[in-house]
């Protein structure tokens, strides 16, 4: 099985305390630590298992800049075959359709049977994969938490839907899926493997490579545009208690109590 | 003003409480708006589903077809995009369902797509500002999207108060001759219920819930331990499932459990959005977090920034110490 998995480099919001620019166009970028992007690694690790079973190559590829060669480095050292840099400056500004646009000239540039990409990156927007299936007229499910080989041209695959229930469904290959996180435990890289694929080369794709139109893509055809970031006025908020440690234990200890916890 | 639509998720003939909601939604973006609800399905449920849309909507398109009882994302896009007019607006509520239906459907009704609505900041000539989240709910954003070849946008459910008002009798209107036969690259099979797992976290008055904070499974025995000296249970939030430091059956959320204990100790979780809407109630929420940005202080009635691996050994002792006074 050929497999594709789309990836994107994020801050790591684990990591974080994300914090807005003097100016509020955007977060404080500079002290943030970048990592793949938690359901990207999901996907990438059952990518691998998948062709552990049955054969063939995991591709990882990411729109971005040179900065995001890092995480195709670490997928690489994951063990995906290879790793793809789909960069050009045509692209900045891409709304999720121009993501989308640019990611389906690539696929039509290979031939593959799968496409996997995370359920959401750090925007929650969960929209790349949907809309690379629909431009692709490829079936799609979302929110996957497990996949099973039916055979060359079928998957079963499980939805994750409400109060933990799960969604059973066939789907015909080639297929895009959106994967979520906890399918599966993603392998540990170690600064070794990293440095094995440190000297691999990452081809690059642009415009002319893909023959992407270029008006379709980037800041103009962007539909969808972020105006600015902001922090919302709290609500009434919480209470913050200030107070020392052993404090705060005990005043926790009496709201428990006070409101009926504490038998 | 494009003419806006509100996909209804129901089931067993009940629509989703996101239905009275995506109505308040439509009326923010055209106040003079009298949205459509379109329903799919078939059968008696779907014509009770419709019945009950009635009351809150002037008109409701009924898309009965059999291939619809079970609500396959690619074959409602189908089924819509023989319905729906051009440029339309369509809201659909952004869960499971909305997830796996908009996107496409944006491709294909070549409209602007944006997900995860929390607010409507207004209409500005063919731009529809809006506000969503980023990071986990860390800091939000306004986002324009251009609406003259139409939108689909997800809302997010519990975001937008139901309209008030007395109820009205809408007209349901069968659209279902227009469909044809349908068929889809994607077929359901079944659903597989959760498992029940061998703590029922909806049982308890005080949940112990731990999230990413709680660093690594080793760690659980902290929470475990406060939660024995307390009589509560250990919950968590999704990002230690996914870890598989605790079982699915003890998390809390839109795709765990919904619980409604009396006292919600919330240790080290964030507070996505997804695992709030699994805590019902109003239970009085306690939250400890390392980090003062953490979106879950925005909800909490008490808040401590705290690390909760120094923090709650402390608390269990406290807890202990009181005990065995009142033992004594």
């Amino acid at each position: 099985m050929e497999i594709l998995v789309c990836a994107r480099r994020v801050p790591d919001t684990s990591e974080n305390e994300i914090q807005l620019n003097s100016v509020g166009n955007d977060i404080e970028r500079d002290e943030l630590v970048y990592s793949i992007n938690e359901a990207d690694n999901y996907a990438v690790e059952e990518a691998l298992q998948i062709v552990a079973r049955v054969g063939g190559t995991v591709t990882v590829a990411t729109v971005g800049g040179e900065d995001d060669e890092e995480v195709l480095r670490r997928e690489m050292a994951m063990g995906a075959n290879r790793g793809v840099l789909i960069t050009d400056e045509a692209f900045s500004g891409s709304d999720g359709k121009g993501i989308a646009t640019i990611l389906r000239a690539f696929v039509q540039k290979g031939h593959y049977d799968l496409i996997l990409t995370g359920v959401q990156a750090e925007d929650g927007a969960a929209q790349v994969g949907g809309m690379l299936a629909a431009l692709l007229d490829y079936p799609f499910a979302s929110l996957v938490n497990s996949i099973e080989v039916l055979d060359g041209k079928k998957l079963k695959v499980s939805r994750e839907i409400e109060g933990g229930n799960k969604e059973m469904n066939e789907i015909d290959l080639p297929c895009v899926l959106s994967i979520q996180t906890g399918i599966n435990e993603p392998r540990y890289v170690g600064m070794r493997g990293i440095r094995q694929v440190a000297s691999v080369p990452i081809p690059t794709f642009g415009v002319s490579d893909l023959g992407v139109d270029p008006g379709a893509v980037g800041e103009t055809a962007a539909k969808v545009k972020r105006v600015d970031y902001f922090v919302p006025a709290l609500g009434k908020g919480a209470e913050i208690l200030r107070g020392s440690r052993e404090e705060n234990v005990d005043k926790v200890l009496e709201f428990v109590a006070a409101k009926g916890g504490l038998k | 003003m494009a003419r806006i639509f509100c996909y209804i998720v129901h089931k067993a003939g009940v629509p989703d409480d996101s239905a009275f909601e995506l109505a308040a939604a439509a009326r923010k973006i055209d106040p003079a708006a009298a949205p459509t609800a379109i329903l799919t399905g078939s059968g008696a449920d779907l014509d009770a589903a419709c019945k009950a849309v009635a009351a809150s909507y002037t008109e409701v398109w009924k898309i009965a077809n059999e291939a619809l009882s079970y609500p396959n994302a690619e074959l409602v896009r189908k089924a819509l995009l023989k319905v729906l007019p051009s440029d339309s607006i369509v809201l659909v509520a952004h869960q499971h369902f909305g997830i796996d239906l908009a996107p496409g459907l944006s491709i294909k009704t070549n409209s602007a797509f944006v997900s995860d609505v929390l607010e409507i900041a207004g209409v500005e000539g063919t731009t529809l500002r809006v506000v969503r989240q980023e990071f986990g709910g860390q800091v939000s954003a306004h986002v324009g999207c251009d609406i003259s070849s139409g939108a689909v946008v997800t809302i997010r459910p519990g975001a937008f108060k139901p309209l008030e008002g007395a109820a009205i009798s809408g007209s349901v209107v069968d659209k279902s001759t227009d469909i044809g036969t349908l068929a889809a690259g994607r077929r359901y099979l079944e659903t597989v219920a959760a498992e029940a797992g061998d703590v029922d976290i909806t049982k308890y008055n005080v949940l112990v819930s731990i999230g990413r904070g709680i660093m690594e499974k080793d760690n659980v025995t902290i929470a475990q331990e406060l939660a024995d000296a307390l009589g509560a249970a250990v919950s968590c939030s999704r990002p230690v499932v996914d870890a598989k430091w605790m079982e699915k059956s003890r998390q809390v959320g839109s795709s765990g459990k919904t619980v409604k204990p009396k006292v919600y100790l919330a240790c080290g979780i964030s507070g996505a959005f997804q695992h709030l809407a699994g805590i019902k109630g109003s239970p009085f929420l306690i939250a400890i977090n390392k980090n003062p940005k953490a979106p879950i202080f925005q909800v909490a009635d008490v808040g401590i920034v705290d690390d909760i691996l120094e923090f709650l050994p402390e608390l269990t002792n406290k807890v202990l110490e009181l005990r065995s006074v009142a033992a004594k």
